[in-house]
């Protein structure tokens, strides 16, 4: 599904992914972890086609199509959906609005009519059941004053109503309470899918108690300096990047 | 210039080469101001003695005056004898005959607003005949509104045909010699609306410009008189989403409002003059004075306007608040983009008890433009428990663009209670991201954001007028980002 070669990038002067590759399958998880400031989410934000990030080599093959050669709408219109590590507000645009907007920008891609309000509001509000947010969520504005653990979860309900072909979820499950992070865990679990695919960027096990990554990589100074299965995380939750580290670098 | 005596005679003979009655109005006068013109104007208008003497009085006082240098705006200079001040009707033979003929730049643009077909033609100036529906859309409207008792007609009618009511009433909200663009107007308008609501009488429908007949070519001197009676109810609508073109550059309008006790007039405006293009170039300047005067108890006066066209706006929609208990009200959308600069704002004039007002202002500047909110609130010293909020917000998009805000405050009794809130926010990259992630176009981003932030002023305009509006913000900032 995603097909990602030596790839790198930069972002004004400096150079932070360094020759990355990752082959991601329909129906796998694949957890990527890694010291601060590694490059996780770069390559999430590259991956999503955010234009500050120079790309200045390397090839991403998405389904058979070149991936860098989209704009940012169209690879979502595609089925690639980006939680931000820190979503940003915008105020005065209602939450409803927004969902609505993204939900009909996919559908008409697909050749779809657009969504019935009735339909869209009931299905939204099913989702929000499920994560255990409040419905008056919907009418504030996108993310305006939620708190951190909030914006995690209105995440979530986006990707829950977007249903997307890729999930990259870059660190949402930090800043969560116990009941946030399982309820988020089960919307992800929700959408594990032989047809999709999941990569979820983490510092924390806690995550992949709840939901089981196929693949762990390990992300250092912009490559990939480790894979391994499930127990590679308990590995490191237990000794750290140090010994990778000096691997990588040595 | 000096007075010619010759220009004089050369008008008056005019009149006798064309014939009194058919002719004379179809002819423009030669540019140049001087009493003569004033006279000529008069005359072609066939208005009574007073309404002479009126505009002779404020054409002296105008010659008195300076025009104004404080507004956050630059233009050329204006050369005001270089303007002809009574423009002719265009005759059909210089018209569009169809759709066909008309600029398809513009045609889209009507597309993209979401104008009706059949208004389209009468928007491009299509000639009369060719324009379907309309005349008899506003016959049906006018038999409603006399059924109604109330008066709504163009200026030049109601000079002739409700003298009394024009006498007592023109001159007393924006006096002759308010300011330099007002005087001017005062000698020289051209047309424009007058409505009289009788007391009690709520007004049966939305009262449009579009409605009325003779609408056409009221030019650049517009003059608009709205009473309301005791107890009266009034919604007008002002403008038209459709980007007007006019030759005439500056355009210095007077709109005077009038609220007895317990009446009500709600003033919504959306205007969209030609801007000029990307280097300011062609565009309109709009020199608007337009007050409301709250005169009675309780009485009500509320302002709403989505401005994006001229080149320059200058315009301070206003209330006086007389009327103990009265009410006035000022929410608006300003959008300046390319070189537009725009300086606008309210006053509002607390004089009688326990009034209150309500300013909303939302500004956004795009590419290099420039926007001044300039707002006053002044509370006299009889003016016990007078209240003020004021909310102004400004949008920026992009980095080469500014907005400004000059509140100006002056309280005068130690009762009154006054707020102000200022915010200026931009639309981010991340914002525009975030939105493109999710699979909306950044265009469409834009728009959202755009219109997320005048949600307040858009809920205050009669529903249609708001959709179109919405459409409007939309095509004014098409390519204002990236
Ligand atoms: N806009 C930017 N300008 C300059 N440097 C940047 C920018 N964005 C990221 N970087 C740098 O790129 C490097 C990688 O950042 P990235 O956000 O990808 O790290 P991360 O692995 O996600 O870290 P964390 O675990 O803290 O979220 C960091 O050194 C960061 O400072
Ligand atoms: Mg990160």
């Amino acid at each position: 599904m995603l097909d990602i070669k030596d790839l790198k990038s930069r972002i004004g002067e400096s150079e932070i992914l360094r020759g990355l590759s990752l082959a991601v399958k329909k129906g796998e998880v694949h957890a990527i972890m890694g010291p601060n400031g590694s490059g996780k989410s770069t390559l999430a934000q590259v991956v999503a086609g955010h234009e500050d990030y120079e790309v200045t080599g390397g090839t991403v093959d998405y389904n058979g199509q070149d991936l860098l050669e989209l704009s940012p709408e169209e690879r979502a219109r595609e089925g690639i959906f980006l939680g931000f590590q820190y979503p940003v507000e915008i105020p005065g645009v209602n939450n409803a609005y927004l969902l609505k907007a993204a939900v009909n920008a996919k559908r008409k891609h697909q050749g779809l009519d657009e969504i019935d309000a009735f339909e869209f509001l009931k299905l939204a509000r099913e989702k929000m059941a499920l994560l255990g947010m409040d419905p008056k969520f919907l009418n504030r504005g996108v993310n305006e004053g939620f708190s951190g653990g909030e914006k995690k979860r209105n995440e979530i309900l986006q990707m829950a109503m977007l249903e997307p072909k890729l999930a990259i979820l870059d660190e949402t499950d930090s800043g969560l309470d116990i009941d946030a992070l399982k309820a988020v865990a089960e919307g992800v679990n929700a959408l594990r899918d032989p047809e999709r695919a999941i990569i979820l960027v983490t510092h924390y096990q806690r995550l992949l108690d709840y939901v089981e990554p196929d693949y762990v990589h390990v992300l250092s100074h912009g490559k990939i300096v480790r894979s391994g299965d499930k127990t590679l995380a308990l590995e490191l939750e237990e000794r750290g990047y140090d010994w990778l580290r000096e691997a990588a670098t040595g | 210039m000096a007075t010619e005596p010759e220009n004089l005679e050369h008008l008056v003979n005019r009149r006798y080469e064309h014939g009194f009655v058919t002719d004379i109005a179809t002819e423009s006068l030669p540019p140049g101001l001087d009493e003569n013109v004033v006279r000529a104007i008069s005359a072609r208008k066939k208005e009574p003695e007073f309404m002479l003497e009126w505009r002779l009085q404020a054409y002296r006082q105008w010659l008195e005056m300076r025009e104004p240098e404080w507004a956050h705006v630059h233009y050329p200079k204006i050369d005001y004898n270089d303007i002809s001040y009574f423009a002719a009707p265009k005759s059909d033979d210089d018209r569009p005959k169809s759709l066909d003929e008309v600029d398809p730049k513009l045609l889209e643009t009507y597309d993209k607003l979401g104008i009706p077909l059949h208004e389209r033609a009468r928007l491009a100036g299509v000639a009369v005949d060719a324009v379907f529906d309309s005349v008899s859309v506003a016959t049906t409207f006018k038999k409603k509104l006399s059924e109604a008792g109330v008066i709504f007609c163009s200026f030049s009618e109601a000079v002739l045909e409700h003298p009394e009511l024009v006498r007592k009433y023109l001159g007393s909200v924006v006096p002759r010699r308010d300011n330099f663009f007002a005087a001017l107007n005062s000698a020289v308008f051209s047309d424009g609306s007058f409505v009289y609501i009788p007391k009690g009488v709520r007004c049966p429908m939305e009262l449009s410009t579009y409605f009325r007949i003779n609408a056409a070519n009221t030019g650049q001197f517009e003059r608009t008189l709205i009473i309301a009676d005791e107890g009266s109810h009034v919604s007008y609508l002002e403008g038209c989403t459709a980007p007007m073109r006019d030759e005439n550059q500056l355009h210095a309008a007077v709109v005077e409002l009038v609220a007895l006790k317990d009446a009500e007039i709600k003033y919504s405006t959306v205007q969209n003059w030609y801007p000029g293009d990307e280097n300011g170039v062609g565009g309109i300047y709009n020199f608007v004075t337009k007050r409301g005067d709250c005169r009675g108890a309780n009485s009500k006066i509320s302002w709403t306007q989505v401005e994006t066209g001229s080149a320059i706006t200058w315009k301070y929609p206003s209330c006086l608040l007389r009327g103990d208990n009265s009410v006035g009200e000022f929410y608006s959308v300003a959008v300046a983009n390319n070189m537009q600069q725009a300086d606008t704002g309210t006053k509002m004039i607390h004089i009688g008890k326990d009034t209150s007002s309500t300013i909303v202002s939302k500004g956004i500047s795009a590419g290099r433009a420039e926007n001044a909110y300039r707002g006053l609130v002044r509370v006299m010293p009889q003016a016990h428990g007078a209240r003020n909020h004021t909310q102004c917000d400004s949008l920026l998009i992009g980095k080469q663009c500014g907005a400004h805000t000059f509140p100006y405050m002056e309280i005068r009794n130690p009762t009154a209670k006054v707020e102000h809130e200022a915010t200026t926010s931009k639309i981010s990259a991340d914002q525009l991201f975030y939105c493109r992630q999710r699979g909306i176009s950044e265009e469409d981003a834009v728009n959202m954001i755009v219109n997320g932030f005048c949600k307040e002023v858009f809920k205050e305009l009669p529903m249609e007028f708001a959709v179109e509006a919405q459409a409007l913000l939309n095509v004014s900032l098409e390519g204002a980002v990236g």
